[in-house]
């Protein structure tokens, strides 16, 4: 079914749309303010663990649905970067047809993340620094688990924040893509232990899936991602 | 979307469908004619008054109205998983067992919790035809049926809620709701996927997710549940010209990445086969 969306002279919609006024504000501030405690201590820290550019100016998130959106496409990144390292470090024991479902996974995170990259334009936060070093991947124990987490988080975070989401066309991209991740989840799940695609650790007494805010989910996804990000104006509950 | 043929498609699976609907034959071929004079946006309303003539379903317009074509959905599953585990012979021994009951649970668990919520505002349980007036006759003694129709069930069940998430926008309560409940259906979906892939047959090629429309290996009778899935445009953004690993991503990732939504026509159209 053609969407509803429609494309203009080649522009991404969601960039068209946004408005710029406050994230400018907000990037005015940060260079003039806090953006210069927090280059120090990133100067400071990258003396012992030399990372990624840790000033705040390419990972803030933005304000209002700019702010979700990106919210997604950090999740977006971290999926897809676990699974392109699962492929290119495969653990020694994958199969054939459990290879090719963690590619296939491993494209439709790169799908997501770079269909994100693509609408947020200008307004897209720079490639975050991720930290997989917690994983074994040589383990499928190790892999499968922690793919298990990453796909329940982010239906978790789907489902938690679509009710912040203000366009009714960012929701529906929302919607498209959160039923995928559970799709995965449910996949992953039954390859760590068959029959265990909805059991009662994601699926509650009245059928519902899980649902957490975006606070939450960043706390939990916050031991992966090496990049210091500035989410003050992402709105969350 | 072609609106004749999901028509045909439907008249496929039932025959009597065009004498369901008043005014009868009469009104398809006046649809036909018209398509040329009426806007396409006007096609919709007109095709839900059609079906809510044949089968006493709307398609809904606020936040009650799609509560209740979500628990009218929910009935339909939940009555289908419960006649499933009650037939003796059905389902084989084995993890086929528990996975059916699991997701029956669920969606008894849904039908409550839909009722609940619309306290006296909820619509009764119809009669269902499960057998689609005879089309899938073997429905509750065969069981790569089953598996077939609990597949199609799952995928129109996902992009049932996926097409009224409009209408929730900014209810934290009830979108919430009905996104957690999208979620487990979609996760019901993946495994009945992955349990008719290894039963293999037509059923053989089967992933968790869905390539392009209608990888199913049920035929054309479910073409209607797919329609539209093949889409590799987003928000103006086409995906196959996005950069993968090596190379562009493909077409089959850019339709398996994204779930399409269904209009409540669509759905109550799929749905309405199986409704006395």
């Amino acid at each position: 079914m053609e969407s509803s969306i429609k494309k203009t002279d080649g522009q991404p919609l969601l960039s068209d749309r946004l408005t710029e006024t406050p994230v400018r504000r907000r990037q005015f501030l940060q260079y003039a303010g806090a953006g210069a405690a927090a280059a120090l201590v990133a100067w400071g820290c990258k003396k012992d663990n030399p990372g990624p550019d840790m000033g705040g100016k390419g990972f803030y998130f933005g304000s209002g649905d700019i702010a979700i959106l990106n919210y997604a496409y950090a999740l977006e990144q971290l999926e897809a970067a676990f699974y392109t390292e699962v492929i290119s470090n495969p653990y020694g024991s994958i199969s054939d047809w459990e290879r090719a479902l963690m590619m296939d996974i491993r494209d439709h995170e790169i799908a997501h993340r770079e269909f994100f990259k693509a609408a947020l334009g200008q307004h897209a936060i720079d490639s975050l620094a991720f930290d997989f070093s917690a994983v074994d991947f040589s383990s499928r124990g190790s892999v499968l688990a922690t793919a298990r987490t990453f796909e329940d988080l982010g239906v978790s975070a789907y489902n938690g924040a679509g009710w912040l989401i203000q366009d009714v066309n960012y929701l529906a991209l929302a919607g498209k893509i959160v039923s995928v991740e559970a799709r995965h989840a449910a996949l992953v799940r039954d390859l760590i232990d068959n029959g265990s695609f909805a059991n009662d650790e994601v699926v509650d007494a009245n059928g519902l899936d899980l649902s957490n805010s975006p606070t939450v989910v960043l706390e939990a996804a916050g031991p992966f991602i090496k990049s210091k990000i500035d989410v003050t104006d992402l709105p969350t509950y | 979307m072609n609106l004749f043929n999901i028509f045909d498609e439907i008249t496929q699976v039932d025959s009597e469908f065009p004498e369901r609907i008043s005014p009868r034959r009469a009104a398809i071929r006046n649809l036909a004619s018209m398509s040329t004079k009426v806007a396409a946006a006007g096609l919709p309303l007109m095709l839900g008054s059609l079906f809510k003539k044949a089968y006493g379903q709307q398609a809904p317009t606020d936040v009650t109205g799609v509560l209740n074509y979500a628990l009218t959905l929910e009935y339909l599953e939940a009555a289908y998983y419960t006649k499933g585990t009650a037939a003796s012979g059905l389902i084989p021994a084995g993890p086929g067992r528990g996975a059916i009951a699991t997701i029956r649970d669920h969606e008894i668990a849904h039908v409550a919790f839909l009722k609940q919520v619309l306290g006296s505002d909820a619509v009764a349980q119809p009669e269902f035809d499960f057998t689609a007036g005879g089309t899938f006759g073997n429905v509750f003694t065969d069981y790569d049926t089953f598996l077939a129709l609990a597949q199609a069930f799952e995928d129109t069940g996902v992009r049932a809620y996926k097409g009224q998430a409009g209408l929730l926008k900014g209810n934290q309560v009830v979108l919430t709701a009905a996104l957690q409940i999208h979620a487990a259906e979609a996760r019901h979906a993946s495994h009945i996927r992955q349990m008719r892939r290894a039963r293999g047959g037509a059923a053989a090629a089967q992933k968790p997710w869905i390539t392009g429309a209608n990888d199913s290996g049920i035929g054309a009778a479910v073409d209607p549940v797919y329609a539209g899935e093949d889409n590799v445009s987003q928000a103006g953004v086409n995906i196959p010209s996005l950069n993968g690993i090596d190379g562009k991503l493909s077409n089959n990732a850019a339709t398996e990445s994204f779930d399409e939504p269904l209009t409540a026509e669509a759905v109550l159209a799929i749905a309405g086969l199986f409704i006395k």
